[in-house]
């Protein structure tokens, strides 16, 4: 008894400690590292809500998805649209981020039904098509009529307010300014925490079983009883109201958004995230959500570095950021192709794999 | 007629280019299941490769000896690359989980456009007009000799892939490997040896593709491969990915899909969806075919390859 | 194993974090920003830094990188000539970031050129980079001033930090369209654009000038800043038998395209604006680039003897011709120096208000800002390719007048047109 006490303090400490780290997080990276780091943070807590959305489809129900910030997308213009001059509409973000997250619930089914068949890389192609799809629409209905202002994007979009505190403004306490990035991190700490909430229940849920049923044997998933379309299509959903309300908060972060923010290759860097970190168990996506956003700002110091170590600049450091972040991904794969922290089923089956001897494909 | 016919020959000129490319993606998926995200970075380093050594003897030899040494650098230069990544990337990776060669195909893709971007900087650099190209007219429409040579060439090389795998002892081997690597392993196939053969053949294979745009469009850029990549990805995939003839049969769609929805959607849809959702209709054909034809057109009903 | 080492890192890297925390938030006393101010105080000559931020990476590296260039070589000329500010030597310092001309990241490095301190940005390159980050300068109030972003939007946001040295698309498509009209007796014209903000907003704005003055739109065709095929827009072209296209675009596309054209056998005028205004549209186009027309705001660089040392300068120093808005970043710095030399001070607060008092003949020409920080009317010239090279035909000075009506019509006039085909 005594024993379950301790470890229940201890937990409580812990647990505590975290809040209060969190808390004082981005005051003290201001601090000390910058403002600018803060904002890298901002973005970072924005990736780790996309990427365990996309874990739910590729991680949990392992469907290969790479069109997935389409819904990221999706998301974006429903705010952008409608908290904006564009139509003159300025609509409240209790509102627009639920829809947000809806219309992009919405696509992600109709995305995902012509898919239901495909298989593997199959379902890669469909899905990258889809996301390039959606991107030459808001990148080309500006006509016949003006809806999305094409290539030039929305500007002065909304900033996240309500009855009067908007988090576009600086607050200042006794001399201790709190500035947007702040506000802001801690608006995006409660929606990543929430879906890391929503995710972990999710995994060990009656639905979280099935997808991961699906993704071992859909045979035999569906022999077992498992209805495989609605729980695919389902998947499908989840994931992308994840994007869709990360989407929403990015717009009201940015104030401006134009589909160039929403390329292929942003797709392919949320994937990377979620494999890299450890496809199926949030921690790793967490992880490597945080570490695939970091490390390339990180990198950027490798510049000046340069100069200072060896007196003179012999790599361009632009090219050398990009050469470190290539040879990052080889490495981490390499040395641990299951993720950097992997999900134990996922290990198990690692080790299954090369019990039996059984080629990749 | 002839506006017609000329747009029919611009498809199967792009889509022979495709086909090339997009034969460097099915070799390697048929015998691996993995898709090389780093192949068009190949066709990229064949094209500037070729460019920097027609630059470089200019017009010194009869232009066909450049072209030929040009193409020939190109092949080595990319056999060597092609071999290097498969050994250093991939074959470690052979019985990792499905994805994280994935990511290390990305991270070798960053890695050869920026080490290109530091050898050749990052400006498009033009290719030396060594070769007035002729005119060919048929029925009103006009090609080049250039294109006109650039389409058999491709027409040819395919038709010698295509009889090298069928009737080859290597070929057999790949094909043997294609379907069960253990068992063609205990068959007496080296599957290692096989792999690192399909990987030079596809990257000799990307280097004269790059060859050919380089040729056709007269320039280059570190970041060509990206989008020449992307499409012949997507015809691998349409023709049924993993197979050879479909392949050539995706690229060559893939072009005329292009050309016709870019020359005559417009004016179908009363000038709402022109030529700017061009890759939309490639797209949509693509799922489309898909849903018909899971496999893709000429694939094989695989069962499982998730 | 590894799992259980996994754990324990990350515990030792969690515990390293706090502990960082603890002490950075101890002697959190006299703020750090005060700290770093300090320092350049201390020897003799004052360190001004000054921002550049562009993509050094990606597609549009090339021009990118020619916008820093442009930048760097301002600075070690202003350096050369000994500036002096208030009466006290500086040194200006080159803060290069890379954008990867993506809106995110774009906010990201604004923030980390705010934290440097740096006087003043020349950034970025794409609007969709620009538009974003200008929130970050406003806040900061540190001036921005962008040699290539073309979307009107830029600066309608209000902020009195943002400025651009480079025409916007409501000032360059109109006047190549007048061109096309009164010079090249254009009448029936097929516009192609390359789906970006800038080349769609300046085919848009020509578009709504040649239609206002009678000739007809046979086509509008659209392409992407990626593509080197444009047979299949360009055959549909050929059907409808222009005598002038219209690109908006950049070189990379504009010069496979003539090249395209000619292969084609279409015998049809080709004109563009400023994108394609380059040596190296004349060197990827070869002898296809004969015969195209082109505009650029400000005077023809080879008259002007600043413009043509600029060019000469730019060559030795980077062994490579000028891209594209290089001339524009160096004016840019230009007009920071200029300001900073009449306030008499590096700082952002006493400067800024002389800025939108310049009045500085750089490369580019004339510069001088409207209330809104857009160029006031200067004068576009217009090109054309002969004997391998571009010559300058004409200069036009825009009536100030009909500025800012085509973007207006253009939008509007869109849905028009498509019902009419």
């Amino acid at each position: 008894m005594s024993t379950l006490k301790a470890f229940d303090s201890a937990r409580w400490v812990k647990i505590a400690l975290l809040c209060v780290v969190l808390v004082a997080l981005p005051f003290v990276i201001d601090a000390t590292l910058g403002r600018a780091w803060v904002r890298i943070i901002d973005v970072a807590l924005l990736f780790v809500m996309l990427a365990l959305g996309l874990n739910i489809v590729v991680g949990y129900a392992g469907l290969l998805d790479l069109g997935y910030i389409a819904f990221f997308a999706v998301g974006a213009y429903c705010y952008a649209l409608l908290a904006s001059p564009q139509f003159g509409i300025h609509g409240s973000f209790l509102v627009l981020l639920p829809l947000g997250a809806m219309v992009a619930a919405v696509f992600g089914i109709i995305l995902g039904a012509p898919t239901l068949k495909l298989r593997g890389d199959y379902l890669a192609i469909v899905t990258l098509g889809f996301g390039e799809i959606i991107r030459i629409f808001l990148n080309n209905l500006n006509r016949p009529f003006n809806l999305t202002n094409g290539p030039q994007g929305i500007t002065l979009i909304d900033p996240l307010q309500a009855g009067g505190i908007s988090l576009s403004k600086t607050y200042t306490y006794d001399g201790f300014a709190i500035a947007p990035v702040h506000l802001y991190y801690f608006v995006f700490l409660a929606c990543a925490l929430l879906t890391i909430f929503i995710s972990l229940r999710l995994e060990n849920s009656r639905i979280g079983r099935a997808w991961v049923a699906i993704r071992e044997d859909e045979l035999a998933a569906s022999a077992m009883g498992i209805n495989t379309r609605n729980v695919k299509l389902l998947a499908f959903a989840m994931g992308a109201t994840f994007g869709g309300v990360a989407g929403g908060l990015f717009a009201s972060f940015q104030g401006f958004i134009s589909p160039e923010s929403f390329t292929l290759l942003d797709s392919v860097m949320v994937l990377c995230m979620v494999v890299l970190g450890g496809m199926g168990n949030v921690r790793g996506v967490v992880l490597g959500a945080i570490l695939l956003t970091a490390l390339p700002e990180a990198l950027r110091y490798i510049g000046p570095l340069q100069q200072q170590w060896l007196g003179r600049v012999f790599i361009d450091p632009s090219d050398l950021r990009m050469l470190l972040f290539g040879l990052a991904l080889v490495l981490m794969m390499l040395f641990r192709p299951a993720g950097l922290w992997p999900s134990k089923t996922r290990q198990r089956e690692l080790i299954g794999i090369d019990a039996t001897e059984k080629a990749g494909g | 007629m002839d506006i017609f016919l000329q747009q029919i020959l611009n498809g199967l000129l792009l889509g022979s280019i495709y086909a090339l490319v997009a034969l460097g993606y099915t070799m390697v998926y048929g015998i691996l299941g993995l898709i090389n995200f780093a192949h068009g970075d190949i066709v990229m380093i064949g094209a500037l490769v070729a460019l920097s050594v027609v630059t470089a003897l200019g017009t010194s030899m009869p232009v066909m000896l450049v072209l030929l040494i040009a193409t020939a650098t190109a092949v080595a230069v990319c056999v060597a690359l092609g071999l290097i990544i498969e050994r250093t990337a991939y074959r470690p990776l052979r019985r990792a989980p499905r994805l994280a060669p994935l990511i290390t195909a990305i991270g070798v893709s960053i890695l050869i456009q920026y080490s290109a971007a530091l050898v050749w900087g990052k400006q498009y650099m033009s290719l030396p007009e060594i070769v007035k190209p002729g005119k060919i007219e048929f029925g009103g429409a006009q090609i080049t000799t250039t294109q006109a040579f650039i389409f058999v060439l491709a027409c040819a090389i395919m038709a010698a892939l295509l009889w090298f795998v069928k009737t080859s002892r290597m070929g057999r081997a790949m094909r043997a490997t294609e379907q069960n690597p253990d068992v063609a392993g205990l068959m007496g196939v080296d599957t290692t040896r096989v792999i690192a053969f399909t990987f030079a053949l596809g990257a000799s294979i990307g280097a004269i593709a790059g060859v050919m745009v380089v040729l056709y469009y007269g320039q280059g850029h570190y970041f060509m491969g990206f989008m020449v990549g992307l499409k012949a990805f997507t015809a691998a995939v349409l023709g049924g990915i993993g197979n050879i003839p479909g392949a050539m049969l995706g690229g060559l769609l893939l072009g005329l899909i292009e050309s016709l929805a870019a020359g005559y959607m417009g004016d179908i849809t009363g000038g709402v969806f022109g030529s700017n959702y061009r890759d939309v209709y490639a797209f949509i054909v693509l799922v489309l075919v898909l849903m018909l034809r899971p496999s893709g057109l000429m694939g094989v009903s695989s069962g499982d390859r998730a | 194993m590894d799992r259980r080492l996994l754990i324990k890192s990350a515990a030792a890297v969690f515990a390293v974090a706090t502990t960082l925390a603890l002490t950075a938030c101890g002697d959190k006393t006299p703020p750090p920003a005060a700290k770093k101010a300090d320092a350049p105080k201390a020897p003799e000559v004052q360190v001004i830094k000054i921002g550049s931020a562009s993509p050094l990476t990606g597609t549009e590296a090339h021009i990118g990188i020619d916008i820093r260039n442009g930048v760097q070589l301002a600075i070690e000329d202003a350096n050369k000539a000994n500036v002096q500010i208030g009466g006290k030597p500086v040194k200006f310092e080159l803060v290069a970031e890379d954008d990867e001309a993506n809106p995110t990241k774009a906010t990201t490095v604004a923030q980390k050129l705010v934290d440097a301190k740096v006087a003043g940005v020349v950034g970025h390159f794409n609007s969709g980079a620009s538009i974003p980050a200008s929130k970050i300068y406003a806040d900061a109030g540190i001036p921005q001033i962008s040699p290539s972003s073309t979307n009107p939007d830029y600066t309608l946001k209000g902020y009195k930090t943002t400025f651009r040295v480079v025409a916007h698309d409501g000032q360059q498509g109109p006047t190549l369209g007048r061109f096309a009209l009164d010079k090249l007796k254009a009448k029936n014209i097929a516009v192609i654009d390359d789906a970006t903000a800038y080349g769609q907003g300046l085919a848009d704005n020509f578009e709504a000038t040649v239609k206002a003055g009678g000739a007809k739109v046979v086509a509008r065709e659209h392409t992407t800043n990626k593509d080197t095929d444009f047979k299949a827009i360009l055959t549909k072209i050929k059907g409808k038998n222009p005598d002038l296209i219209m690109f908006g675009g950049i070189d990379p596309q504009a010069a496979p395209m003539k090249k395209q054209m000619a292969e084609l056998g279409i015998k049809a005028q080709f004109i563009g604006g400023d994108g394609m205004q380059t040596p190296n549209f004349i060197k990827l186009a070869g002898d296809a680039a004969e015969g195209a027309y082109a505009s650029i705001p400000g005077l023809p660089k080879e008259t002007m003897p600043g413009g043509k040392e600029f060019l000469a300068k730019y060559k030795a120093k980077f062994n490579a011709e000028v891209e594209l808005f290089a001339p524009m970043g160096y004016d840019a710095v230009m007009v920071f120096i200029e300001a900073m030399k009449r306030a008499g001070s590096a700082d952002p607060t006493k400067f800024l208000a002389e800025i939108s008092k310049t009045n500085y003949t750089g490369v580019i020409g004339p510069i001088a800002f409207d209330d809104k920080g857009d160029l006031t009317n200067g004068p576009i010239t217009i090109y054309v390719v002969k004997g391998g090279k571009w010559e300058a035909l004409e200069t036009v000075t825009p009536n100030a007048g009909a500025n800012n009506a085509p973007k207006g019509d253009a939008k509007a006039e869109a849905p028009k047109d498509a019902a009419k085909k």
